[in-house]
């Protein structure tokens, strides 16, 4: 029978040809990631091996991880947003203006980046889906207006000083089975921050909604062509919007996270962070033509990118620029296999 | 008679209004008028001495020409890689601490080399950097805002590498005269130097094919392979006259300053090249192109950002005044709108002749 | 609404700027019945169609269904779906991206949940019952066109329509493909489902439709019962005028004899790329017009691309004239007097943007360097000479040519590579989607052009227009070169019979 063609085929390369676009990148992505960590434990050894210096790489990019989110959702769809560093930023100036200077409560402060965050989504939706216009352009104004208003509310870096948002920011939660033993005996529990549960409940839910939602289906239908999706009967236009509103929530979320890591407000915050999460998408194996990636996969792209930053640090490379040029060198190369890979297959 | 008298005074209008110029010029004209009205001592001129003790003009006419000439180098630029490839290379102002780097490199230290090698070193370094996105965006067909920004992310770093993270001075007066004046001339070097390299541009668009080829390329692939051209090629060409358009916006940088910061220089121009070329009227999915009117619209965005910073705007909030231009722009320009505006002019004309 | 129809348009408009696509259109589809809908291109078919699936919004008109009172409201391709209207394009609509079953069912079920079980189930059967080689799980980029075409047709099937439009379902068909496609329609019609049918195919029509509603310029010739409309008169209303005999151009073909001593303007061996053809010997003689013929997917482009360089060239020789020449890309070719017009105008051939101008000189330019453009005055005059040689109908020289009608586009392009003056002239189905009369102008352009001397390939999937125009055709089937017929071999059974491969 017909139907039984890609069982009995064998051979790895079959195999390979055989695996979904989505399926065969987030592969790789993971197994590079492993390669990595493991060449880490073995080459860097000591610092690596700890469960708590994995949790840290957690714990510097959950912000990241809930931008990269939103970002893999937009790709996926065929756009781009490019705001969410500047929409983290101008949240976090918010907050920090709201909560410091104006004395305010948390529950609020939350609403106040959520608001932010949908705003930005809803008004660069709007002019992308229904208007029609390039992403990229309205994205890009959206940073800089992100930026410019940042300097608008308050224009000098500050900390903030509220009780119960520090008790918040300081929150520890211990992962057990994970700690270590210090150098006098004593076991010291392993830890994540609040902001990590946030990320990890965000990629759970935006998984189960790309896997199991039509939403999620129609945002892969449209990324992978447009005019068919609209023949298939799908509302490309409110797709496209739910697509950045939904990113722009996000950032809302991934802005206030942020907030709490840093506890503080400054025009100059999440710099070049939509170029992390952007990065980290690609390397998570998000085409950027659109309707092919995997949340999975952004997971494992921020975790790689953290990674890297890890190895550099500990090997001593102090110079900044090595992060910057490094991160830039892993773009590269993922691009490259994207690019050679989608190739081949499109020979085959 | 009078019928047909009103037609072709409409479509006299309409030309106007379709033309690439329009926008531009009404751009111009709409903060022209703004600036009359609000502080007419704007466009005050007036003749002064600098610190040389070179008699110099200054104003805010002469900021936007100078100023203006940095972006309408880049523009140039940034006008054939859009035709060509379709989108935009964002990697410009990292590009451009890397060039200016370069150029430090060679002339740092009291070094004796001339000024034009270090700057043709400076040419080769960013051409290089310019091919290596254009090969990625022709050769791998990657999107040009992604595969520039590879460049993005590293090119400040590199730029700081190059020069060991220090921020050598150049102490020779002359090194100035770049981005300042040359003594006895009243009007700032960087706006000769656009228009060398305009007419430059100019001359090389009319003797030769660059023209047809990158619209060729822009407007159609697969096509313009089977007329025989490269268009692989074509693009990475594009992207190496970016790369010389940044060198020599580099070498203004660095002469401006005598020195370099690396994480400054250059900040955000990507946004407003890129801007330069959508005022110019020009489709940034690529295609047809207008380098005339793309040149004007980078003075245009000059003449915007002075306005606000005569207005005291801060120059970090800056941005957010260009991106509600940039968003009345494009939302103006998008075709719905249009579309609604013209069926709504129609409805008006129908009620009016009723 | 008449008795028993499905579907009834009334009085549709629809202008776009500057054109007046339907002017008072009014269609009627009965129970039952397959209604094809004829007329050449720009009389306004599409149009009609993509107003009745909502793609296009009507200016004036009104659409009823039966069973449900009243005009109706179709604004979207959801919309036209709810009141059971579906629609298969010419071109593939569907996400490569997506599964199969995925796209069986992607947005026609209500509910927030993708049950993926059920789903797969759900489609293994219908591919089954309709005998479509592919699996539920399957990528559907990874499907031939061919397959993805009869899944876009499954999934309109599935989807319980009471009136199915078929938007060229068989372009991208062989004759296998076309025969489940057509067994498949009289199941439906035999269960009471309308189907208009589009198509270019005559025999088609003649095979399987019950009524015919021709269109031209925006408007509606009339209907007829199939029965009462023999061909001759359907084309000629089609053409609004009685056909110019076509069939006396076959006289001016002759077949061509090498004189001693001469040898062929271009010689192939073994020429193979990585299109997926087997490697090939090909020759032309001086002034001889010759053709490619085979069912779709055959080779027939494939082979004239390996020619030009078109594709990667993995092997083999070329001889033009008797000497060696390399060939691996375009430029190669044309530096050596070959010209190729593609199958595929709108994605090979014209550059949209460009003006009509620039589109003739772009080959010849090419050819003359980087360095020397033509001046502006002489870019006009050439422009003007073509557009005038071949009547060329544009508004100006400056006009976009994505502007201009599909078969002045293709005589644009024409007047590109006769500019280049070359000595072979490939025309990959230059005929395709263009008007009657254009396509007569052609073809009695290429016998002129031969006639003066120039080698010609030229090939169409439409067989009589090749033994009326060509001296010797070459046959493919699967990729390969499978026979050549010249002189008295040269008619329509003939062939077929070697396209088949029966008496092998």
């Amino acid at each position: 029978m017909s139907n039984n063609k890609s069982n009995t085929s064998g051979g790895f390369m079959d195999k390979l040809n055989n695996l979904t676009d989505t399926n065969l990148l987030l592969t790789i992505t993971i197994v590079v990631f492993f390669l990595m960590y493991i060449a880490a434990m073995i080459f860097q050894g000591g610092a690596f091996l700890k469960g708590q210096s994995f949790l840290n790489i957690l714990n510097s990019n959950s912000t990241l991880i809930i931008l990269a989110c939103g970002l893999s959702l937009v790709m996926i769809t065929g756009g781009i947003d490019i705001s969410v560093g500047g929409v983290t930023a101008l949240i976090s100036m918010c907050c920090a203006v709201y909560l410091d200077l104006k004395g305010g409560n948390i529950f609020v402060s939350i609403l106040v980046a959520l608001a932010i965050g949908l705003a930005f989504g809803a008004v660069q939706g709007f002019l992308v889906a229904y208007l029609d216009i390039q992403p990229f352009i309205i994205t890009l104004a959206g940073m800089f207006f992100a930026r410019g208003m940042t300097t608008i509310v308050h224009s000098e870096p500050f900390n903030v000083a509220h009780e119960a948002f520090n008790e918040l920011k300081n929150t520890r939660i211990i992962v057990p089975g994970l700690g270590s033993v210090n150098r006098r005996g004593d076991y010291i529990d392993a830890y994540v921050e609040i902001g990590v549960i946030v990320a990890i409940i965000v990629v759970i839910l935006m998984f189960c909604m790309f896997r199991w939602t039509k939403l999620g289906r129609s945002f892969y239908a449209v990324g992978g062509n447009q005019q068919s999706a609209l023949m298939l009967g799908i509302n490309v236009k409110r797709t496209r919007f739910l697509s950045h509103l939904i990113c722009g929530l996000l950032a809302g979320i991934g802005g206030y996270v942020y907030f709490l890591h840093v506890g503080s407000g400054s025009p100059s915050h999440a710099t070049a962070m939509e170029m992390d999460a952007i990065a980290s998408s690609i390397i998570g194996g998000t085409m950027l033509t659109g309707g092919v990636g995997n949340i999975i996969g952004t997971f494992f792209g921020v975790l790689s990118l953290g990674t890297i930053q890890a190895i550099v640090a500990s090997a001593g490379l102090g110079e900044a620029w090595w992060t910057g040029i490094t991160r830039a060198a892993m773009l590269c190369l993922f691009l490259v296999i994207q690019s050679l890979i989608m190739a081949r297959k499109k020979k085959a | 008679m009078e019928k047909n008298v009103k037609k072709s005074d409409d479509s006299i209008v309409m030309r106007i209004v379709r033309n690439q110029m329009f926008i531009p010029l009404l751009a111009l004209a709409v903060l022209f008028i703004f600036n009359l009205i609000a502080d007419p001592s704007f466009f005050k001129i007036m003749a002064t001495t600098n610190n040389a003790g070179n008699s110099v003009l200054t104003g805010n006419p002469i900021t936007i020409l100078d100023m203006g000439s940095e972006l309408a180098i880049l523009a140039i630029g940034m006008t054939l890689v859009t035709s060509a490839s379709g989108g935009q290379d964002i990697s410009v102002g990292a590009a451009v601490a890397i060039a200016g780097s370069v150029i430090l490199r060679v002339l740092r230290g009291g070094s004796t080399v001339p000024v034009i090698f270090a700057f043709l070193l400076g040419c080769v370094v960013a051409a290089l950097f310019g091919a290596f996105n254009g090969v990625l965006v022709a050769y791998f067909k990657i999107q040009p805002m992604i595969a520039t920004l590879i460049l993005y992310t590293a090119g400040r770093s590199i730029a700081a590498w190059i020069n060991n993270n220090e921020l050598p001075v150049i102490i020779d007066p002359k090194f100035t005269y770049y981005g300042g004046t040359i003594p006895g001339v009243p009007i700032p070097t960087p706006f000769f130097i656009a228009v060398i390299c305009i007419i430059i541009i100019g001359l090389v668009l009319k003797f030769t094919n660059l023209r047809l080829y990158t619209q060729a390329v822009g407007v159609n692939e697969n096509s313009s392979r089977l007329n025989g051209l490269n268009p692989a090629f074509i693009k990475v060409l594009s992207f190496v006259i970016l790369g010389l358009c940044v060198a020599v916006v580099g070498l203004i940088k660095v002469s401006r300053l005598s020195t370099i910061n690396y994480s400054v220089v250059a900040k955000d121009i990507e946004m407003d090249a890129i801007l330069a070329v959508a005022l110019g009227g020009n489709a940034l999915s690529g295609g047809k192109f207008n380098m005339a009117s793309s040149i004007l619209g980078a003075y245009v965005i000059q003449f915007l950002t002075t306005t606000l910073y005569a207005f005291k705007v801060e120059a970090a909030a800056l941005p957010a005044y260009k991106a509600v231009v940039v968003i009345v722009l494009v939302v103006i320009s998008a075709p719905t709108v249009r579309d609604w505006f013209s069926s709504l002019s129609k409805k008006l004309k129908v009620k009016e002749v009723a | 609404m008449k008795d028993n129809a499905v579907l009834e348009m009334r009085n549709i408009h629809k202008s776009f700027p500057g054109v007046r696509a339907l002017q008072g259109v009014d269609f009627t589809l009965r129970k039952g019945e397959v209604h094809a809908l004829m007329g050449e291109n720009g009389a306004g078919k599409s149009t009609l169609i993509k107003v009745l699936t909502g793609v296009y919004g009507k200016d004036e008109g009104n659409i009823f269904m039966d069973g449900i009172e009243g005009p109706v409201a179709i604004h979207s391709p959801q919309d036209a779906q709810k009141v059971g209207i579906s629609t298969v394009y010419q071109e593939i609509t569907l996400c490569p991206n997506l599964s199969v079953a995925e796209n069986m069912f992607i947005g026609r079920t209500s509910g927030v949940g993708q049950n993926w079980k059920k789903m797969n189930k759900d489609t293994e059967k219908i591919l089954r019952s309709l005998d479509i080689p592919a699996t539920a799980t399957q990528q559907l980029g990874t499907c031939s066109i061919a397959i993805q075409q009869m899944i876009a047709i499954a999934r309109a099937v599935d989807m319980d329509c009471k009136v199915l439009i078929l938007d060229e379902p068989t372009s991208s068909l062989d004759e296998q493909e076309v025969e489940k496609l057509f067994k498949l329609m009289r199941d439906l019609r035999s269960k009471g489902v309308g189907i208009v049918f589009v198509t270019h195919f005559l025999d088609q029509v003649y095979e399987i439709c019950d009524r015919i509603t021709v269109m031209r310029d925006g408007q509606l010739v009339g209907e007829y019962v199939i029965k009462d409309l023999p061909r001759v008169k359907l084309v000629s209303k089609m053409l609004g005028k009685e056909m110019d005999d076509m069939s006396d151009i076959k006289s001016e073909a002759k077949t061509y004899e090498r004189k001693a001593g001469e040898v062929p303007v271009l010689e192939a061996e073994n020429r193979v790329s990585d299109a997926g053809i087997k490697p090939f010997n090909f020759h032309i003689d001086k002034g001889e017009v010759n053709g490619f013929t085979g069912l779709l997917g055959s080779g027939r482009s494939e082979c004239v691309r390996a020619l030009f360089g078109a594709d990667r060239i993995t092997g083999g020789t070329i001889k033009m004239k008797g000497k060696s020449v390399k060939i691996t890309k375009p430029l190669d070719a044309m530096k050596n007097g070959i010209a190729y017009l593609p199958e595929d105008r709108k994605g090979d051939g014209i550059v949209g943007d460009l003006s009509v101008r620039d589109n003739i000189i772009l080959a010849q330019q090419v050819l003359k360097g980087f360095m020397k453009p033509f001046s502006k005055a002489e870019a006009n005059k050439i422009a003007d000479e073509y557009i005038k040689l071949l009547s060329i109908k544009t508004a100006s020289a400056d006009t976009p040519i994505k502007s201009l009608s599909g078969g002045n586009q293709q005589k644009c392009i024409l007047a590109r590579w006769l500019f280049t003056h070359p000595e072979y002239l490939i025309l990959d189905e230059p005929t395709r989607g263009i008007d009657v009369g254009t396509k007569v102008d052609i073809q009695k352009l290429v016998l002129k052009l031969a006639s003066e001397g120039m080698s010609v390939t030229f090939i169409s999937s439409e067989l009589d227009e090749m033994l009326r125009t060509c001296s010797r055709l070459v046959v493919m089937r699967d990729r390969k070169m499978v026979g050549e017929l010249s002189g008295d071999d040269l008619n329509q059974s003939k062939v077929m019979s070697t396209i088949a491969g029966g008496d092998e």
